[in-house]
């Protein structure tokens, strides 16, 4: 799950991570007040969305005057922004993060993120601030600094001390305060169970300070049942409707582009369905896990969610039958598509335990859309097929 | 022969009673697997399935020898449960429970390390040696035995191989399935060269899935260590970047951990690699009739 930037930035604010000032708006109006209140001559207006590159997109904008507060937040709010991370149909904008202008001397990246082949996390910074970090890696590695954490001795000087050399920061006094910050961010990501933070660009001011001008944050679903508090900025309308409909029926749906709509159990099996596809010459519409237990049930909600999609020509369910048995998996399906109007195709698969009763229970039950495969290769060739010919 | 666990394994289950724990219990019980006990807190001295039920690990270990744990308990709990079983001087813990947050199991693994402990999972199918012993929740009577080696992040990828391994008349010796989440026990570098060793294993079936980059280190592993023909399928070919693939760990994250990048590595390590799963026992067979 991931949260706003107003919203990290108040989780930075409660250990100590300076930020600048700012208010959260939901309209011009309160965008004024938040900007008299916050006092000054320059603000920032700042489009909220769980979207990198807001900037270049026209979402970040400078205000000298109350007045222009007001415009810019007009203009910010209700508009969709497109960047380089919400795909070409971009976000709606609708809430603008009014903050006090900085005095911008040095920009700079710190991130927190777990290293999957140490297993603890890793404070990464580096000089090259406002830059994509993936493209620093990619062009100037040698320009990241890396510390791994171990969380049994947590975050110590020396850890620190790593960072700052790292990055060349040279006077003690801005060394102290870097340290100081990157513990305290280290503390962040430990406590919030944070699967990734960003701040990008963590900046230095003329008086040598370090300030989050920007945050990102991702936590750890699984462990979202321990941060009631985390879990209540959760903002609905960033989610994709149907991956939140499918998530509440134990379904793990994602929207691709392609015309066969997949319906596998388990999430490996999902993906060697959609390469198969692929590999068939078909185009995969989706990726759906239905997890262990197929039943009737999640079958006509996978149904009902693939076909939502208009670009679907045709359905490939493709099931491994384990300790469920294939043959209730067969009646469930049938079930199924009685519960829902399905008018494309489906093939179906069924392996494993009881796949023969299975197949003869599809066979009997003589659905004219409903097409019974052998095995994977043939199923995804016949439902490659099935798409083919719907056109 | 097999790895790691076979007919005379004693196992024991943490979270023995509750549901899950109880029909897997039971469904390893009839496969054959010497279940010798299990641990549920406040039940102990009671009887389940035949078995007899502990208050904590070390009484179960104590009383019975067991050297395997497999672990069922809920996600909020199964960290402590981990750890309490490296203290009690398991050997091997297989935690098949799905959901668990990453930094319990960055704690959990580092303290099984610590003590000598492997483990397998979190979020994995389990492992089984065929006719022997499933500890797990695979559907045994896929797994024929034979002398094919299986290693895998995703559950019915692993039915799907060895399903199809045995249709082109081969059989499995062990099948283990490692989980895909992002902190994980037992992977590819530690079980290739188990099955490089055990004499009944012929050949090795690895699949692996985007995310992360064990098979990277699997691929530079087999190129120095591996003599044994490896048969590798990678899911997530047509994966969008930045999405999560149902496992917590399968994302591709800016250019890594993209299947083309396993794919080419495992290739470039002599490593048969197959675009679909559907051709895992085709490949299987090929390699075998050399």
């Amino acid at each position: 799950m991931n949260i706003h930037e107003y919203q990290a930035k108040q989780i930075f604010a409660q250990y100590g991570v300076p930020t600048p000032r700012g208010i959260v708006a939901n309209t011009p109006e309160e965008a004024v007040k938040a900007a008299e209140e916050l006092g000054g001559n320059i603000w920032v207006v700042k489009a909220q969305i769980h979207a990198g590159g807001r900037g270049l997109g026209g979402g970040v904008k400078l205000a000298k005057s109350i007045d222009e507060v007001k415009t810019l937040a007009d203009e910010i709010l209700g508009m969709t922004l497109v960047t380089h991370q919400t795909g070409p149909e971009g976000k709606l904008v609708q809430k603008v993060y009014i903050e006090e202008g900085a005095d911008i001397k040095d920009e700079l990246y710190l991130g927190v993120v777990l290293d999957r082949a140490k297993e603890m996390p890793v404070i990464m910074a580096s000089t090259e601030g406002g830059m994509e970090i993936e493209k620093v890696a990619e062009e100037s590695p040698e320009k990241i600094v890396k510390v791994a954490v171990d969380p049994a001795i947590g975050f110590q000087p020396f850890h620190g001390r790593e960072l700052v050399f790292g990055l060349g920061i040279t006077d003690k006094n801005e060394q102290k305060k870097f340290m100081q910050f990157a513990s305290k961010l280290y503390n962040v990501y430990m406590d919030k169970d944070a699967e990734m933070i960003e701040i990008n660009p963590l900046i230095k001011t003329g008086a040598g300070d370090f300030l989050a001008l920007d945050g990102k944050m991702g936590f750890d679903d699984s462990a979202l049942y321990r941060h009631p508090e985390i879990e209540e900025m959760r903002d609905i309308s960033e989610e994709d409707p149907d991956e939140r409909e499918a998530a509440q029926y134990g379904l793990s749906y994602i929207a691709l582009d392609g015309e066969i709509g997949c319906m596998v159990n388990g999430a490996g099996l999902a993906m060697g369905t959609m390469d198969t596809i692929n590999y068939m010459g078909g185009t995969p519409a989706n990726f759906l896990d239905v997890g262990g237990k197929a039943n009737a049930e999640t079958v006509a909600k996978g149904f009902e969610i693939i076909l939502k999609n208009p670009n679907v020509k045709a359905i490939f369910v493709n099931i491994f039958g384990g300790i469920v048995r294939c043959d209730r998996i067969a009646n469930g399906i049938l079930e199924a598509t009685k519960m829902v109007d399905v008018h494309v195709p489906v093939i179906v698969r069924l392996d494993g335990t009881n796949a023969e009763e299975a197949a003869e229970i599809l066979a009997n039950a003589n659905i004219p859309n409903v097409i019974p495969a052998t095995d994977l290769a043939d199923g995804a060739k016949k439902a490659v097929e099935a798409a083919k010919g719907a056109k | 022969m097999s790895i790691l666990v076979n007919k005379d394994t004693k196992v024991i289950v943490q979270g023995f009673t509750g549901s899950e724990g109880t029909f897997h219990a039971e469904q390893c019980l009839a496969y054959g697997t010497n279940i010798v006990g299990g641990v549920t807190p406040n039940k102990g001295g009671q009887e389940h399935l035949g078995k007899p039920v502990f208050n904590t690990v070390q009484e179960a270990v104590d009383a019975t020898g067991a050297t395997v744990s497999m672990v069922f308990v809920p996600p909020a709990f199964v960290a402590d449960a981990v750890m309490e079983a490296a203290e009690a001087g398991i050997e091997l813990a297989v935690i098949i429970t799905e959901g668990a947050p990453v930094k319990d199991m960055q704690m959990a693994k580092a303290h099984a390390v610590k003590h000598g402990m492997k483990t397998i999972g979190p979020n994995c199918p389990g492992i089984i040696t065929a006719d022997e012993c499933k500890i797990g929740i695979m559907p045994g009577n896929i797994f024929k035995k034979g002398n094919v080696g299986l290693i895998s992040k995703s559950g019915t990828l692993t039915y799907e191989g060895a399903n199809q391994v045995v249709k082109e008349g081969y059989g499995i010796t062990t099948a283990v399935g490692i989980g895909g989440d992002p902190i994980i026990g037992l992977s590819y570098k530690q079980l290739l060269p188990m099955f490089e060793a055990d004499p009944e294993t012929e050949a090795i079936v690895m699949i692996g899935e985007i995310g992360g980059d064990l098979e990277i280190q699997a691929a530079k592993l087999i190129k120095e260590q591996i003599t044994k023909p490896v048969v590798a399928f990678i899911a997530g070919q047509t994966a969008p970047k930045g999405k999560r693939m149902g496992h917590a760990g399968a994302i591709v994250s800016g250019s890594a951990g993209t299947a083309k990048e396993k794919m080419d590595a495992l290739e470039a390590a002599g490593v048969k690699v197959v675009v679909s799963p559907a051709d895992i026992g085709k490949a299987v067979k090929e390699v075998l009739s050399k």
